[in-house]
């Protein structure tokens, strides 16, 4: 048990079971606002939705049964920082890749991850990082014609 | 003797030189990213599919499935060198294996690994090929009712049956459903869930889903964990050539694991790591030194190892005729058969028996391959090994992405990779098992299809969901996969289910 008193309720997964009923009424909503011809009524687009939405309800009330319960396994303590990195490189690569190309904007999520590792200097392994990825452009956009964007970098060489 | 004759064309139709280059790339960077630590077959499948994009079906089929063998390959190489297992299946293997190398014999280990999964990967394969045309008549036979409760049966038993937790298991498996339920409905061409935004129409990809939860939520997963430090990699000192007493111990343990093995696997029932459980167990009660077990006994490496291969082959009998995915693993590759408009199932050997044959007979090349390939190369595989944490999570990310962007390179689809990659993190933080969401977001189309076509043959009267002895049967096993763990649980054996939980493949 993360709280070690049995009788305090586990907040991260009271957290949890809320997910889970949101995730169920907004399938319930979405699932009401469509528009189906009559002939389906019976048989339709909306009930396997609306069985998910009652199977996810059910399994909320269970998780909170579990929470107030603490029968959840032991967490143990984790460190945010090292993730706020690697998630910093997923969000720049992805701003940026149209403009920059694969191989910066991947050399920029290779050295930020790094980072996040304890990999320091940045710059070197962004160094790392985009030769590495261009390399991967080379062989996977030019050898198996997959449509990875280019940036001013890969033009320089093709 | 028809099976003879098709899998003869089959073999002939692998050996074609391009088949065996596509085959031998398949198993090279297979086995490749399999001994990467912390990769299993699950995610190394999942980051490998875009390689095989442009080629055409038959080919790209042929390097799928090399990956797939060479991933499981793979996997027991880090499993004996390391200790901290790349694939739930192979954490048997890492108990006797890690003490055999701790102790010198690191060679024989990995050999009898080797060996043991070719023999058990050509037996299970060839088992396959046999199996498969009876299990094809009898799935013809099966009406939709039949299918739906099927299905029930699959999507019970990967997420209640094993792990600790049914409450868990289930969670993941209804967050997988409620995903497959974005997109456009097949029957009525109504859009659903999918709130006004186009790149939601065609639903949301599996391999998205799935290279997110395993490649970034495990990333994410140990950059934050502390406790997670650098394992020490055993040096493989001497010989890798097992002694005439290391054959003797090892022949049998192979044929049993096997024999193990390919059953388990082809049951909707779980994955590999169940029966390499169950094989470790056999060995340790037959063997003639029970003592050796647990400081590093030859026959518990050979017959979890076997065992391992022979179920990942037994995977393959209820994913080409049923089109039902048991594993992680199995439901990506399912997702590849999709990807070319192919879905598997007993028509797809109707209609496409060319392809299938040549599939299963390139199964049985890639496993020649790779002993050749496995032995005299270990020390190069072992190389891989010492990669460090740093460089190899950056390379996993950038390879996650590449995939993505190479299927569909959109900043909403690289958004989507982000966020399921938190989901996977939050999963893995509070010990929700990861297949049931993959599974779920595969199965969950298909099991509606069948559902609302036996709904709609009765006029929508769903006593035709019960009305069959073959669904009352399936529902019935569904039912005992459900209560003999719950009693299990109560009567505190639980721990022996938390082992046999399937994190990965």
């Amino acid at each position: 048990m993360s709280t070690g008193n049995p009788r305090r309720p586990d907040r991260p997964v009271l957290v949890i079971a809320a997910a889970l009923f949101a995730l169920a009424a907004l399938i319930v909503w979405q699932t009401r606002e469509m528009q189906v011809a009559a002939t389906y009524a019976r048989v339709g687009p909306r009930q396997f939705p609306y069985v998910v939405a009652a199977g996810l309800a059910a399994l909320g009330v269970g998780t909170v049964i579990a929470a107030l319960r603490g029968s959840f396994p032991e967490r143990e303590k984790e460190e945010f920082g090292p993730m706020a990195w690697i998630v910093a490189g997923l969000v720049i690569q992805m701003l940026i890749l149209r403009t920059a190309g694969f191989s910066v904007a991947t050399g920029i999520l290779f050295a930020l991850s790094a980072r996040g590792f304890g990999r320091r200097p940045v710059w070197l392994s962004f160094l790392i990082g985009t030769v590495f990825s261009f390399l991967i452009w080379i062989l996977f956009a030019r050898g198996l014609q997959l449509s990875l964007p280019a940036g001013p970098l890969e033009r320089l060489f093709f | 003797m028809d099976t003879f004759v098709l899998l003869a064309q089959g073999l002939a139709g692998a050996m074609e030189p391009m088949n065996l280059l596509y085959a031998l790339i398949g198993v090279t960077i297979g086995t490749a990213v399999g001994v990467l630590p912390g990769i299993g077959p699950a995610l190394t499948v999942a980051l490998l599919l875009p390689v095989t994009y442009r080629l055409d079906p038959g080919g790209s089929l042929i390097m799928f499935a090399g990956i797939y063998y060479g991933g499981m390959y793979g996997g027991s190489t880090t499993s004996i060198l390391l200790n901290t297992p790349g694939e739930s299946a192979s954490i048997i293997t890492a108990l006797e294996g890690n003490k055999m190398a701790r102790a010198g014999r690191g060679g024989p280990a990995l050999a009898t690994a080797a060996i043991g999964s070719f023999v058990a990967g050509l037996l299970a394969t060839l088992a396959l090929a046999f199996v498969a045309p009876w299990v094809v008549r009898f799935a013809l036979s099966l009406g939709p009712a039949d299918y739906f409760a099927l299905m029930v049966l699959a999507f019970v038993t990967v997420s209640a049956a094993l792990g600790d937790s049914a409450l868990r298991g289930l969670t993941a498996l209804f967050i997988g459903l409620a995903l497959a339920t974005v997109g456009i409905d097949l029957q009525t061409g109504q859009a659903r869930m999918t709130f006004g935004i186009p790149d939601l129409l065609d639903g949301i990809e599996v391999t998205t889903l799935a290279v997110a939860l395993f490649a970034v939520g495990e990333t994410l997963k140990m950059a934050a964990s502390p406790s997670a430090g650098a394992e020490k990699i055993e040096a493989v000192k001497g010989s890798v050539w097992m002694s005439r007493e290391d054959w003797k111990r090892s022949w049998k343990p192979w044929l049993r694991g096997t024999l193990i093995g390919f059953p388990i696997g082809s049951m909707p029932a779980g994955g590999a790591d169940v029966a390499s459980f169950l094989s470790y167990s056999a060995e340790r009660s037959f063997a003639r030194h029970p003592e050796e077990f647990g400081n590093g006994a030859i026959e518990g490496v050979a017959g979890p190892e076997a065992a391992n291969n022979a179920s990942a082959a037994g995977t393959l009998v209820p994913l080409l005729t049923l089109g039902l995915p048991t594993t992680a693993t199995a439901a990506i590759i399912l997702a590849a058969f999709q990807q070319f408009g192919l879905q598997p199932g007993p028509l797809l050997f109707a209609n496409n028996a060319e392809l299938v044959w040549s599939l299963i007979a390139s199964l049985l090349v890639a496993n020649l391959m790779l002993i050749v390939l496995n032995l005299p190369m270990i020390g190069l595989w072992v190389r891989l090994l010492t990669i460090p944490r740093h460089w190899l999570y950056a390379g996993i990310l950038s390879f996650a992405t590449l995939g993505t962007i190479g299927a569909n390179p959109s900043v909403f689809e690289l958004g989507l990779l982000l966020a399921f990659g938190l989901l996977g993190y939050g999963l893995r933080r509070f010990d929700y098992p990861i297949a049931p969401v993959v599974v779920g977001l595969i199965l969950g189309p298909l099991a509606e299809q069948q559902l609302r076509r036996a709904l709609a043959i009765a006029q929508g009267d769903p006593v035709i969901l019960v009305s069959s002895p073959v669904a009352l049967v399936l529902y019935g096993i569904a039912i005992v996969a459900v209560l003999v763990p719950l009693i299990l649980r109560l009567r505190g054996r639980g721990k022996v289910l938390a082992q046999l939980a399937s994190d990965e493949d």
